[in-house]
């Protein structure tokens, strides 16, 4: 089945997807999640809505993001996108509460700027629950890509897995649904390898 | 006809001799449901070179007088003075060491220790004279490209006060450095510092819950009651020289029962 050349194609289709849904979702929750764990006021601002919109069912509302962006990429991408960034950045704000202030004291003592504390010592700190808060949610954006691709698509895995359905192909959808945890085991293994090389000083909390 | 001085020169004569003043510091936290009042009218005076220590039962506000001393928490009212200047907020003149392990996990030893002398812009050349010297200082050159997880708890406060000596602050402020420490490694660490302090004779404020300890390393230790007063000031006319076997001389002992019965 994999010299399918359709299945490469649904493969390379569904990993775009979901690397572009995550790496935005990364771009703005990890800058959010910092802002909101340093600085009291802006977790005022954006706490109540970042924590409530957790909650919110994005499944709901993907007929309303396909009004709003169409039935390209674009939405796809949201769909992901929106499924995981309220999680990145709430997971890294609490990362970011969690260090003791003692710590940051005791850069204050040595003459640190709010600033320096910013740089060199809030963010060092929290690199490893970021690492980890990735980790976790690459595994969401899976799930939201199937989501996205069960309403409308002309390709992808979880397009093959619905259409295969409707013709009772249950092999072919088995398949597509080994792919998904294969792609998603090596992702994590390769999260799991660059935690290790990049940061030997610290130990993840996920295992 | 009245002249005007500039403002700070007064000031200044006023309190030449004190390298750290503590004015009439207040305290209260509104936190809570009623006000807590956690330090009443605190003075006290440090002068260069002096080792002093602040004894007094949990909770009496010892480390809040600490942190206000650092610039870590702003006081109700009251000032804090170096070298006769009030100083606002927290900064690099006032070193500071906590009871809990504060080294930056992902910074090597050297790199741990070199942290307020980058914040400087020190050149690096000079930076790796001073990380090297403050190492060999508190024995730990052989750790220097450790990760501070390697090390024990020992090791880690040793690193800490390296990390705040390397900073050449006027004042090295502790709060209970030694306490999350075994009885073992607490005497060595004891005995470690006050041969540090002989050889550096740096400015030092410590708080401890440890008679012993505040005896044996100060000139002065300072009680403190229930309230938040400050309630009796004990000069230690001890020798200068200190070994950990005179904390059994009957000199040793009489101040060790006279601050018990200030706490009790
Ligand atoms: N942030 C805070 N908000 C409200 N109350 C506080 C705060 N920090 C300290 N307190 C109160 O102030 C008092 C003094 O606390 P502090 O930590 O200074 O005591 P301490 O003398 O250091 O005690 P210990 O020997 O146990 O360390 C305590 O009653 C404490 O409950
Ligand atoms: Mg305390």
């Amino acid at each position: 089945m994999l010299s399918d050349g359709d299945l490469m194609v649904d493969i390379i289709a569904s990993s775009a997807r979901v690397m572009a849904g995550f790496i935005f979702a990364a771009i703005v929750g990890i800058p959010v999640g910092i802002a909101m764990g340093t600085f009291y006021s802006m977790d005022s601002l954006l706490g109540g809505f970042v924590r409530t919109a957790r909650y919110m069912p994005i499944a709901a509302f993907v007929p309303l993001i396909i009004i709003w962006a169409g039935i390209d990429e674009a939405s796809k991408v949201l769909i992901i996108f929106f499924g995981i960034v309220f999680y990145n950045a709430t997971m890294i704000a609490d990362a970011v509460k969690f260090i003791p202030n003692e710590t940051l004291n005791v850069a204050y003592t040595l003459g640190a700027t709010r600033r320096d504390v910013l740089a060199r010592v809030i963010l060092p700190a929290t690199l490893p629950n970021i690492l980890d808060t990735l980790r976790v949610n690459i595994a969401g954006a899976w799930n939201f890509l199937v989501l996205s691709e069960l309403i409308a698509a002309q390709n992808g895995l979880g397009f093959t897995i619905v259409r295969s359905q409707r013709y009772l192909q249950t092999d072919k959808a088995m398949f597509c649904i080994l792919i998904i945890c294969v792609i998603g085991l090596l992702t994590d293994f390769a999260f799991k390898l660059v935690f290790q090389l990049c940061l030997p000083w610290a130990e993840s909390k996920v295992s | 006809m009245q002249t005007t001085f500039p403002t700070t020169l007064p000031q200044r004569i006023a309190t030449t001799a004190a390298k750290l003043e503590i004015r009439n510091i207040v305290k209260v936290f509104n936190s809570s449901k009623q006000p807590k009042l956690a330090v009443d009218h605190v003075s006290l005076e440090l002068a260069p070179n002096e080792f002093s220590c602040i004894v007094g039962p949990s909770g009496c506000g010892k480390s809040t007088l600490l942190s206000i001393a650092a610039g870590l928490i702003k006081a109700t009212s009251g000032q804090i003075l170096v070298d006769g200047i009030p100083v606002p907020g927290p900064g690099a003149d006032r070193g500071m060491v906590f009871q809990h392990y504060t080294l930056f996990p992902w910074l090597s030893v050297a790199n741990n220790v070199a942290f307020g002398l980058k914040l400087k812009k020190m050149p690096k050349a000079e930076q790796k004279a001073q990380v090297a010297h403050y190492l060999e200082i508190v024995g730990l050159s052989g750790s220097a490209n450790a990760y501070p997880k390697e090390l024990s708890g020992g090791m880690k406060q040793r690193v800490a006060i390296a990390r705040a000596l390397a900073n050449e602050p006027e004042v090295l402020l502790m709060d209970e450095p030694f306490g999350a420490l075994d009885s073992q490694t607490k005497e060595q660490l004891q005995s470690f510092f006050h041969d540090l302090w002989e050889k550096t004779h740096i400015t030092v404020l410590m708080i401890t819950h440890d008679v012993e300890e505040a005896i044996f390393l100060s000139q002065r230790v300072y009680v403190m009651d229930r309230s938040g007063k400050m309630r009796e000031t004990v000069d230690i006319g001890l020798p200068q020289r200190r070994e950990l076997d005179m904390k059994l001389t009957p000199e040793f002992l009489a101040y060790k029962k006279a601050i018990i019965h200030m706490l009790r």
